[in-house]
């Protein structure tokens, strides 16, 4: 379970959280949207340890873990996975190498031991197939030349490698036509599980569509203004988010 | 203005009264030496008031000149014999060892077909054929080439017969031995004739903390169609001054790549002087230095495009840490008549050390109107987007840093083609990282 208690963050000076508090339980697929700039991003690379961020108050609880208090690669080993809205290009590490060097620098941390390359590359295989992603990829530097799906869907097959506790998709859905949307989300529900939990951040209902929310959260002025099933994504479809503006104002 | 004649250092001095003492059993023809003598004797060490030697003060940093190596004794021969080659079993050998090449630490029986390996003493002294094109490729107004030209005591000449392909790489050892500072003078020259292809790799060996200097001279001349891989490792121990000059003259139709990595030495200074002499060849010169401490790498060449349709690229890539100082000096001339010259070049630089230093000097020299060149040069820290992007997949930051130096010196080693010698090199890298953690 993740608890978010009234966390205040600023970046430069500028606050961009004010006192948002979210729970999400095991198990449970809780979908953040939110118009831009209302702090959706921050809250993901907050949650996930990016240093350029001052968090004024609060806390992030992964089984009563306070994340706060450790350093990202920690927080990685302890299940907190964060698919980037961007994914970066690494020009020199294949992308078999990164992958490997990541799962077992995790079962390190966690004091288990190394992954054999066989069990490794059964592993790699397997969710790339899920994924549509062809074995050359994988010899290729990691996300350089390749597409938008392709990086998103790299990240998506990092997070079935990696088994966290806690994903978060931030945006996952940017830059992605509607076969790869398909792809990305089959590979997302395949993920699903009693004991692992999603924050899936969108600013359009569109993907909600393909990975189903338990719950959603408006997000504004960097705090959630309210919480719902998975028709107030409809909802918000259908009216914008103007009301929300005015009310977090 | 009145001409200023500056004071001889102790080492200039001692440079200058080596000569003299040495000449009389240099092998060869004593004319172009002594000219290389009086180039050197007219010029002094280069110092920063030279261009070319703006940012590495020979003249202020070689405080003493190391008497010349003798040649080694059979007990030294014994013990670079127990000594792992890094590329050893990866191609034939040949070993220069103190300044002399040695025949029964080299593979002259193994050398593959169409391959010819002579000693270069022995074919400056009988006046072979092939001595009379030592010096074609390595010509500069240069004092350390000079030195090398007056003073070469040894080394190897080889030549690769027309249509020859080497699957495996040529290796030429420059090993030193003793725990004395000695300075040795060695050159090399690789003659490829038309057609060949094959991989030339170098490596430099030495005991830790010995100031050894070293001059080295390796001279590629090539006919047309040919395709030249070049590698250089420089492995010597902590404390050496490496001076080196590559000189390469490429015929109509080549291909060459070179890719020089330094490590270890104190104080290193490498200099490329390629000249196209036929049209639509390709020259692609990389390199990668990691350094800490106070370690000094130098990387100064020069790329003329004498001919219209080549293609020139340089890519190179220093990670430095401590005080560390990296050097890298490109010059592109195209001269007036050599339309659609190609070239592009780019020097990378990381500063791990808050008293590291790059410097960076990149010239284009263009008087024809039809070419593309362009040049680049960045230094920085690394990427902190990058490094939380790892840091997030669960890497610690050590490894992160590490993975991430990796990948910045990979993209010139991956120049490499050969795998079984790049891998090798990885190894360096990686160990240097390792060592780093």
């Amino acid at each position: 379970m993740l608890e978010i208690r009234n966390l205040h963050v600023q970046i430069e000076d500028k606050k961009i959280l004010n006192g948002l508090s979210l729970t999400v339980n095991d198990g449970e697929v809780a979908a953040i949207m939110g118009p831009n700039g209302s702090g959706k991003s921050t809250l993901s690379y907050v949650i996930a340890g990016k240093e350029d961020y001052e968090v004024l108050d609060g806390e992030i609880l992964l089984d009563g873990q306070n994340l706060l208090e450790m350093e990202p690669d920690a927080r990685a080993a302890a299940g907190v996975f964060l698919a980037f809205q961007y994914p970066l290009e690494i020009p020199g590490v294949a992308t078999m190498t990164f992958l490997k060097a990541a799962l077992n620098a995790q079962r390190k941390a966690r004091g288990e031991g190394e992954l054999s390359t066989p069990e490794f590359m059964k592993k790699v295989r397997a969710g790339a197939e899920r994924l549509h992603i062809p074995q050359d990829m994988l010899k290729r530097a990691l996300n350089v030349g390749f597409s938008g799906g392709e990086k998103k869907r790299m990240e998506i097959l990092q997070m079935a490698l990696l088994e966290p506790r806690f994903c978060i998709l931030d945006e996952t859905d940017s830059g992605l036509d509607i076969d790869a949307l398909k792809i990305a989300a089959d590979g997302v529900n395949a993920l699903r599980d009693p004991k692992r939990s999603f924050l899936v951040i969108t600013h359009y209902q569109r993907l909600l569509n393909y990975i189903v929310p338990d719950t959603v959260h408006v997000m504004a002025n960097g705090r959630v203004v309210k919480s719902g099933g998975k028709e107030l994504a409809l909802e918000l479809e259908a009216n914008g988010y103007a009301d929300y503006r005015s009310q977090a104002a | 203005m009145a001409q200023v004649t500056p004071m001889r250092t102790a080492a200039e001095t001692q440079l200058l009264d080596l000569f003299p003492a040495v000449k009389a059993r240099l092998p060869g023809a004593a004319e172009p030496r002594q000219q290389a003598y009086d180039a050197f004797a007219k010029a002094g060490l280069p110092h920063r008031r030279v261009e070319a030697w703006k940012y590495t003060d020979l003249r202020a940093s070689l405080r003493e000149a190391a008497p010349l190596a003798d040649a080694p004794s059979a007990a030294v021969l014994g013990e670079v014999r127990t000594k792992a080659a890094p590329f050893a079993g990866l191609g034939p050998a040949l070993a220069i060892v103190d300044g002399m090449f040695e025949p029964s630490l080299s593979d002259l029986h193994g050398m593959p077909a169409g391959v010819q390996a002579v000693g270069l003493a022995g074919a400056l002294g009988t006046g072979h054929a092939l001595a009379a094109q030592v010096g074609q490729a390595a010509q500069a107004d240069d004092a350390v080439l000079a030195l090398n030209a007056a003073l070469m005591t040894d080394g190897v000449i080889l030549r690769v017969a027309a249509g020859t392909q080497l699957e495996r790489p040529l290796v030429v050892r420059f090993v030193r031995t003793g725990s004395q500072a000695r300075a040795a003078f060695t050159r090399v020259l690789l003659v490829v004739e038309e057609g060949a292809s094959l991989t030339l790799a170098e490596t430099h060996e030495g005991p830790a903390g010995v100031g050894h200097q070293d001059n080295t001279v390796v001279e590629v001349i090539t006919g047309d169609k040919a395709t030249v891989q070049h590698v250089r490792l420089n492995a010597d121990g902590g404390g050496a001054v490496d001076l080196s000059t590559l000189g390469v003259k490429l015929g109509a139709d080549c291909a060459f790549t070179s890719f020089a990595l330094v490590t270890a030495p104190a104080l290193t200074r490498h200099q490329i002087f390629v000249t196209f002499a036929g049209e639509n060849s390709r020259v692609s010169l990389n390199g990668g230095a990691l350094l800490k401490g106070r370690q000094h790498a130098d990387t100064t060449l020069v790329v003329n495009h004498a001919v219209p349709h080549c293609e020139s690229r340089e890519l190179y890539k220093h990670v430095l840490d401590g005080e560390a100082t990296g050097v890298f000096q490109g010059k592109i001339i195209v001269e007036p008549h050599a339309q659609k010259t190609d070239g592009q070049m780019m020097s990378q630089a990381v500063l791990l050390g808050d008293n590291a230093t790059m410097n960076n000097k990149p010239e284009l020299e263009i008087f024809a109107d039809d070419v593309v060149c362009a040049h680049g040069a960045t230094c920085g820290q690394l990427d902190d987007d990058l490094l939380f992007y790892l840091r997030a997949r669960g890497l610690p930051k050590p490894d992160a840093e590490a993975l991430m130096l990796q990948a910045f010196v990979g993209e010139a080693l991956e120049k490499v083609e050969d795998e079984s010698i790049r891998d090798v090199l990885e190894g360096v890298v990686e160990a240097w990282l390792r060592a780093r953690l």
